[in-house]
């Protein structure tokens, strides 16, 4: 990775913690210790399906939230205040600066995530009073929502390079939630014809599949997930991502700043 | 005379450490260190209806390698969009330009030059230290020798005190300096500052103004947009005036302010103006006990000797010298085009008036 890139995308992590971004983990883990003392209380056998169900759901969503409102201000933020004088003065090309400030906001929510997954096996230690196996796709699941992540961000960019923050949150989520029913939706354009079932076809597969990244409840009943899903969608996130930040980058680069 | 001629117009010192062909590049050739050509920009502006607005006329300007320039308008010339323009943060309508012969978008020229935005913000969760260690990162300024340059910056702004504050606890003169620090820091050819000394107390006025000395005598250019034309006579080899986004005229300082106007102000303890001094063709008033009259030259004897017929004490005699300000005032005059224009535009608006009632 270019030097550069690098620098910017570490001090994109400071800010998101001195931001106290890294607080959300407080509310993540009062939420999870109480789901487990709850389970291991009154449920037989069903601990580790609640557990890794919800847990997984609360490390995805909590993400996918960090990435969104931190996402949309990435860029604009520093337009606004008008931060990047300084820094496109010097010898920093601006897809470096766009590209520095995604791995910043991706490795935050990598390093975030990586406490969350710790809180999440530690309450399947205290439900299940060992690790199994199976817990190992827990893992993969894991990485999926990483991946989620990746597209997320680089969503958020792109749209906060050509709109309001505002929109662009709203956009960027309106994609999450279509996304996450994208498999229904490619069932729903098998189905259709005519000029529905073309528009249909295209929304499905233009929109990012997140029904494919996820795998939580296949996991939770610890059943494994195919070698051959994790290349595709770790191939499939990449090259979605990257696309995304392309299109950011192209728009950012004819940008005149305010 | 022809003997001189012939000689090398550089001379090859042995004991100098420096190459031979760097001294010859570095001494003798002298280059333009900002060509602008016909830079243009115009802004859309309006809600629904986007309409352009010129916010810079073809402007064409070169500013020498060594020059301390200074860039003077009222507000709302065009000197912010200049040098953003410049600085490749905003894109040209038209025109291009370069910098120490390189194209703006040359990622090698923008190592060699520094840049003070006008009220300058920054990453509000660094301390000072830490944006200026972060700046020389993306400057390319080696990792070795980093840190005590830093500390040097700090210092030399005097914000020693307050390095290891977080930016977001600094005032706006204290963001000011800051903003030098980190035009400096990378040890720039080229320095471009937006009104330097705005939100600066007297002291830091001063301190600045020593800056840009010291700037000039380590060889650097500095381009700077002021307001304060004091500090523009006091500091710069050369001007251009800007008004309206365009460019009414560029001089070197100490040309507009060496001749005399043909004019001589005396001043003298008097409680009333002489009643010969008018017949001479001095404008004259009273301030205190003392008349302060300015007269054509010519009549300087006349007037002596009337004072001393008068028995009048003489305070002071001195020709009145040009001023920058002068300049300035007289090039924002409007020029006889734009007058027309303004006729024009105000025809405009009483007919549009007239269809709407
Ligand atoms: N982003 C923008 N959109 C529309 N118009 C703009 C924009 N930026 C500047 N302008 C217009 O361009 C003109 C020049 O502005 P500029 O900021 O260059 O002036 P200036 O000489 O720096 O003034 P000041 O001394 O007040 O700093 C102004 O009329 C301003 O309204
Ligand atoms: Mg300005």
């Amino acid at each position: 990775m270019n030097s550069r890139v690098g620098y910017i995308a570490f001090n994109t992590f400071r800010e998101a913690v001195r931001d106290r971004v890294l607080y959300n983990l407080i509310a993540f883990a009062l939420l999870l210790s109480g789901a487990a003392i709850l389970v291991g209380e009154i449920s037989i056998d069903i601990e580790r399906l609640v557990v890794v169900n919800l847990g997984l759901t609360a490390v995805s969503l909590f993400g996918v939230i960090i990435a969104i409102f931190i996402g949309i201000g990435l860029v604009s933020k520093e337009i606004e205040k008008r931060t990047l004088y300084t820094v496109l003065s010097r010898p920093v090309r601006r897809w470096e600066f766009v590209v520095g400030k995604f791995f910043g906001l991706t490795g935050t929510l990598v390093v975030n995530t990586v406490c969350m997954a710790l809180g999440v096996f530690l309450a399947l230690l205290y439900v299940s009073h060992k690790f199994e196996k199976m817990d190992q796709w827990v893992l993969v699941a894991l990485y999926f929502i990483v991946l989620q992540f990746f597209i997320v961000c680089a969503l958020a960019l792109f749209f906060s390079s050509f709109s309001t923050p505002l929109m662009s949150a709203v956009f960027t989520f309106a994609l999450f939630v279509i996304g996450s029913l994208a498999e229904d939706l490619r069932g729903f354009a098998r189905i259709t014809h005519g000029l529905g079932g073309w528009l249909a076809t295209g929304i499905a597969y233009l929109v990012p599949n997140f029904s494919a990244l996820n795998v939580i409840s296949q996991v939770a009943h610890g059943d494994p997930v195919a070698g051959r899903l994790i290349l595709y969608n770790t191939a499939y996130a990449l090259l979605y991502s990257a696309m995304a930040i392309s299109g950011a980058v192209l728009i950012f680069q004819r940008r005149n700043l305010k | 005379m022809e003997s001189e001629n012939w000689k090398p117009n550089f001379t090859i010192r042995f004991n100098s450490t420096q190459t031979p062909s760097k001294e010859l590049g570095s001494s003798r050739i002298i280059m333009a260190a900002i060509e602008i050509l016909d830079l243009e920009k115009s802004y859309l502006v309006g809600f629904w209806r986007k309409r352009p607005k010129l916010a810079l006329r073809p402007l064409r300007l070169t500013v020498e390698e060594g020059e301390v320039f200074g860039f003077l308008g009222p507000n709302g010339a065009g000197k912010t969009t200049t040098l953003k323009l410049l600085m490749g943060l905003v894109f040209p309508t038209a025109g291009t330009a370069r910098i120490l012969g390189k194209e703006l978008d040359d990622p090698a020229v923008k190592s060699q030059i520094g840049f003070l935005p006008e009220q300058p913000y920054f990453y509000d969760h660094l301390t000072a230290r830490e944006l200026l260690n972060y700046y020389g990162q993306l400057s390319g300024v080696p990792a070795k020798g980093r840190a005590a340059r830093v500390e040097q910056m700090l210092e030399r702004v005097g914000l020693s005190g307050s390095a290891s504050v977080q930016l977001r606890k600094f005032s706006k003169g204290m963001l000011q300096r800051v903003g030098l620090a980190q035009a400096i820091l990378h040890d720039p050819k080229l320095v471009f500052l937006d009104e330097p000394m705005s939100g600066l107390d007297p002291m830091g006025r001063r301190e600045v103004r020593d800056l840009i000395q010291q700037l000039r005598s380590e060889g650097k250019t500095v381009f700077f947009s002021t307001h304060i034309l004091s500090d523009a006579e006091a500091l710069c080899d050369r001007v251009a005036v800007i008004h309206q986004g365009e460019l009414r005229g560029v001089g070197a300082v100490a040309d507009l302010t060496s001749g005399t106007q043909g004019k001589i102000e005396i001043i003298f303890y008097a409680a009333k103006v002489p009643a010969g001094l008018t017949a001479l063709g001095a404008v004259a008033r009273i301030s205190g006990d003392m008349v302060n009259a300015v007269l054509p030259e010519e009549q300087q004897d006349a007037a002596l000797e009337l004072l001393r017929r008068e028995r009048l004490k003489l305070i002071s005699l001195a020709p009145v010298r040009n001023s920058l300000e002068e300049y300035y005032i007289q090039r924002l005059q409007p020029t006889d085009v734009e007058k027309e224009d303004e006729e024009d535009e105000a025809r405009n608006e009483e007919n549009r008036k007239g269809v709407g009632v």
